[in-house]
């Protein structure tokens, strides 16, 4: 039989769903826990709020999955979800710009083409933004957030590598190239190609000195930052400022015992950041990541709104999950009938109900196969004087039952 | 599977502004095929050469496409509709082999004369930019490049020189040269690419089919000429002035049909009492004047109206009835509405297959389908140019599985090698019998028609008034 799964697409078997809502209760109850609210936005967007300048890569929108709507006679194009973040920034300007503060996260799928067809096309991730709130309290927090949602998940060895796209603008503005030349080298380096970043020999040494310092050296604690400051103290003001926000950012972490290193490298993809960026890495895969973009509120027409946030890629998260087993049987019931007559099929189902009324999980089966990984197992033949026999799964032991009732106690005292 | 053994190789050639320079080419290098010529009704062409290779003569847009899906091992076409490929579907199948030093002319961004863009630098602000083109991959890949903030593509099938300023902002258009645009009364932005014959091949036959003695015959040609990057050649001419008459807002727009319909629309204007300057059988103006001061004209092809109509850039438009029902199946909700037919533009849209497949009726092909698959090689491959047409056809006639080939007109050369059955426009049903095809079904007969966007017949009660007026007229010339 030919496969019939669309190309680039995934299917979720029983085993990835129990990985997948493991990883969004773990996400949703650290979310709530601190303040957060859940919000879900259209699978459709227009196209055109993708493709201003500090939106996404054109690169990456020459990914997305666009088309024309069946009322598309305009030309305006409609396209599958290619992002978490800005659906949601556009979510709290319809409709949350009111509140000063607002903390929301999301479990989310999202659309992006890939070529070889051997990655996935459809993707999902668990993001969580703020809008609003004061300097840089809200980067540690989303900082925070994740390493926790990480950490209560049991994944281990995550690293979480700390940059800031302000420095790099500042470092681009250094080299002084043309306007063309400045997109063109914004664009290798979200593409991940920083190599391009040092090639390019500005006139003046100090600069190629201060790029081969922040490309060359991972800083490990605030300090770094001061030793970059006082090295480079013809920097641009810009540069400063943004070296400041990240060292106070770094300097609450160093507080707050949150270990991390600095790479400038650490940003990726996405042009909408103006600030602190950071991502996590297991085992050198990037699990999830996130930053600050104070401007793409109010590039969407929105308020002068700061903002940041993350989000974590629940794919790879999966495959960090060992093959979790169904559930042990702890509390399973098969309620089992002998043959298949109404009278058997109809006691059977009364018998599941009453279980499940007593807040079991009662599964029902007429077909006679080798039944495994429950705990009791109800076998119903509608005989007098005991109609039922009731299998003990974890003590190997049968007994037979003459009513609901001794099942449920029997059951019930386990 | 392919039979890659038998070395049977299928080359697709170029009608058109390319047929006679590549007809020398293929003479020059020893491969030449006799009937390679404008005068010739074969689709079909054999080398008296190389037994083993047939040549097809296609549309140069179908030819990047057919020769990227495997149905041609390679083909001659156009830079453009490579490009207009490639940029859409970078990891197909399609591979540039080599540029064949002949062509003409480039792609370029343009807007009016009148429409007071002169830079490129001015489009990136946040008003949303129509931008009109027969290379709609092309224009979206150029606007994205750009960062416009927010912008519209209108895919036209030509003409696309007509829109500025009034029905689009900026248009993508081939042009001979910057003054030959300027001519149009257009101004050049940027070129995107020059327009030279390329030979492609299929990546697959490529890798796995002996194409050597045709790429021989080829290698004297077969220049490593650096790849032409559609960034490139900036040439922005604010010097250039367009010839063109002030461009005026008028009260009441109409489309008009250039192409086979032009002579009986002029005619029939005549017969109605509409005195038109610039539209008759001989001249082909894109703004012909009528002596109504408050209509304005233009002249477009009759498959775009009901999107332009839908638009609101035309109030009124003579088209066909196949394109208004193409229209309104892809977009239901349309406010194009048509208002009547007109007694002439009659054509039959039929559906039809090759004389030698067993089936005399629609009926008979689902059955034939259902039971053979493996005949005619699954999904049912339908060649048309009314893509939603021929699919809600399919579809309502529960074929399954089918794929659609769109297509630019004459469908008949698909089949039978690379399509099974064509849903298209015939007039007599002697083309289709030279090609020994027959027909299956008629979906539907079409007229020529006038078509009104319903939004403007509810519009002031001056316009309605003017409307009125005129649908009157054209109604007059019907008895």
């Amino acid at each position: 039989m030919q496969n019939q799964k669309c190309k680039g697409m995934q299917d979720l078997l029983p085993g990835d769903m129990l990985r997948f809502r493991r990883i969004e209760d773990v996400f949703r109850t650290c979310c709530r826990n601190w303040g957060y609210q859940e919000v879900r936005t259209p699978t459709l967007e227009y196209l055109y709020l993708f493709t201003a300048t500090g939106t996404l890569t054109p690169s990456m929108l020459s990914k997305v999955y666009s088309f024309l709507d069946w009322d598309g006679w305009s030309g305006e194009r409609v396209v599958l979800r290619p992002d978490g973040t800005i659906p949601v920034a556009r979510l709290y300007i319809d409709n949350l710009s009111g509140q000063e503060l607002a903390r929301l996260f999301y479990v989310t799928n999202i659309f992006a083409f890939e070529g070889t067809g051997k990655e996935n096309r459809e993707r999902w991730q668990c993001g969580a933004e703020v809008f609003g709130g004061a300097r840089f309290a809200p980067d540690v927090e989303v900082i925070l957030l994740a390493r926790e949602v990480i950490r209560r998940l049991g994944i281990r060895n995550v690293g979480l590598q700390l940059s800031h796209a302000g420095l790099v603008k500042a470092l681009l503005k250094e080299l002084k190239l043309s306007p063309g030349e400045e997109a063109k080298m914004t664009n290798r380096i979200l593409e991940g190609n920083w190599q391009a970043l040092t090639k390019a020999k500005s006139t003046n040494p100090e600069i190629d000195g201060l790029i081969a310092t922040l490309l060359g050296l991972n800083g490990k604690s605030s300090s770094f930052l001061h030793n970059v400051k006082a090295s480079f103290p013809k920097a641009s003001q810009d540069f400063k400022s943004s070296l400041e926000d990240l060292i106070s950012v770094t300097t609450l972490l160093d507080n707050l015992g949150c270990s991390y290193k600095i790479d400038i490298a650490a940003i990726h993809g996405f042009e909408y950041y103006t600030g602190v960026c950071f991502q996590f890495l297991a085992d050198g895969k990037k699990i999830g990541g996130g930053g600050r973009y104070n401007n793409l509120v109010p590039l969407m027409n929105g308020e002068d709104i700061p903002a940041c946030g993350f989000a974590l890629y629940i794919d790879p998260i999966m495959k960090l999950f060992p093959l979790e087993k169904e559930e042990k049987g702890e509390s399973r019931i098969l309620v089992k009938g002998k043959e298949l007559t109404p009278e058997i099929a109809k006691t059977c189902f009364t018998v599941a109900e009453s279980l499940r009324d007593a807040g079991h999980q009662a599964e029902l089966d007429f077909t006679g196969r080798k039944e495994s990984n429950y705990r009791w197992v109800v076998l119903v033949s509608g005989k007098e004087p005991s109609p039922f026999m009731l299998t003990d799964c974890v003590q190997g032991r049968q007994r037979d039952a003459a009513s609901m009732a001794e099942i449920l106690k029997v059951v019930s005292e386990g | 599977m392919k039979d890659y053994q038998d070395g049977y190789i299928k080359l697709a050639l170029p009608k058109g502004r390319f047929l006679s320079p590549t007809a020398s080419l293929l003479a020059e290098i020893g491969l030449g095929f006799q009937d390679y010529n404008d005068k010739t009704k074969q689709y079909r062409l054999r080398s008296a050469r190389f037994p083993g290779l047939s040549a097809k003569m296609l549309q140069e847009k179908d030819i990047s496409i057919q020769v990227a899906v495997g149905n041609y091992d390679l083909g001659i076409c156009g830079l453009d509709w490579i490009e207009e490929f490639l940029v859409k579907y970078p990891a197909g199948a399609l591979v540039k082999m080599s540029s064949l030093n002949y062509g003409e002319g480039s792609v370029h961004v343009v807007a009016s004369t009148q429409a007071g863009i002169t830079s490129l630098n001015e489009l990136s602000t946040g008003r949303s930019y129509r931008i009109v083109s027969e290379y709609p991959n092309l224009a979206e890949a150029f606007a994205l490049n750009l960062r416009m903030r927010r912008f519209r593509i209108f895919p036209v099938w030509g003409a696309a020189e007509a829109y500025p300023p009034e029905d689009a902002d900026l248009a993508v258009l081939w042009g001979k040269s910057g003054a030959h645009i300027a001519t149009q009364g257009l101004i050049p932005l940027k070129r995107l690419l020059p327009v030279t014959a390329f030979l492609i091949a299929n990546r697959e036959s490529l890798e796995n089919k002996d194409l050597s003695r045709i790429l021989m015959c080829f290698s004297s040609k077969l220049t490593a000429e650096p790849q032409t990057s559609i960034e490139n050649g900036l040439d922005i001419s604010e010097e250039l002035k367009g010839t063109r008459p002030l461009w005026q807002a008028k009260e009441i727009n109409l489309a008009l049909p250039d192409g086979h319909q032009q002579a009986p629309t002029s005619q029939f204007l005549k017969q109605a009492g509409l005195a038109l300057q610039g539209y008759s059988e001989e001249v082909v103006s894109r703004r012909p004047s009528a002596d109504l001061d408050w209509l304005g004209i233009k002249v477009i092809r009759p498959q775009d109206m009901p999107l332009q109509v839908a638009n609101g850039n035309f109030d009124l438009a003579i088209t066909g009835e196949d394109w208004l029902l193409e229209h309104l199946y892809r977009f239901p909700s349309s406010p194009v509405k048509k208002l009547f037919a007109f007694g002439f533009g009659t054509v039959k849209i039929v559906a039809a297959v090759s004389q030698e497949m067993p089936v005399s009726n629609i009926d008979e092909l689902r059955s034939f389908v259902q039971r053979s698959p493996n005949l005619i090689g699954a999904p049912l491959k339908v060649a048309s140019e009314y893509i939603n047409i021929a699919d809600k056809y399919l579809r309502d006639n529960h074929i399954n599985p089918y794929k659609l080939i769109p297509t630019w007109g004459a469908s008949e050369a698909f089949l039978p090698e690379d399509a099974d059955m064509l849903i298209d426009n015939v007039q007599t049903g002697k083309t289709l019998k030279q090609h020994k095809l027959k027909i299956i079904d008629v979906l539907f007969r079409s007229w020529a028609c006038l078509i009104a966007n319903s939004d403007a017949i509810g519009a002031s009660s001056q316009k309605r008034e003017k409307m009125e007026f005129l649908t009157q007229k054209l109604r007059a010339g019907l008895s």
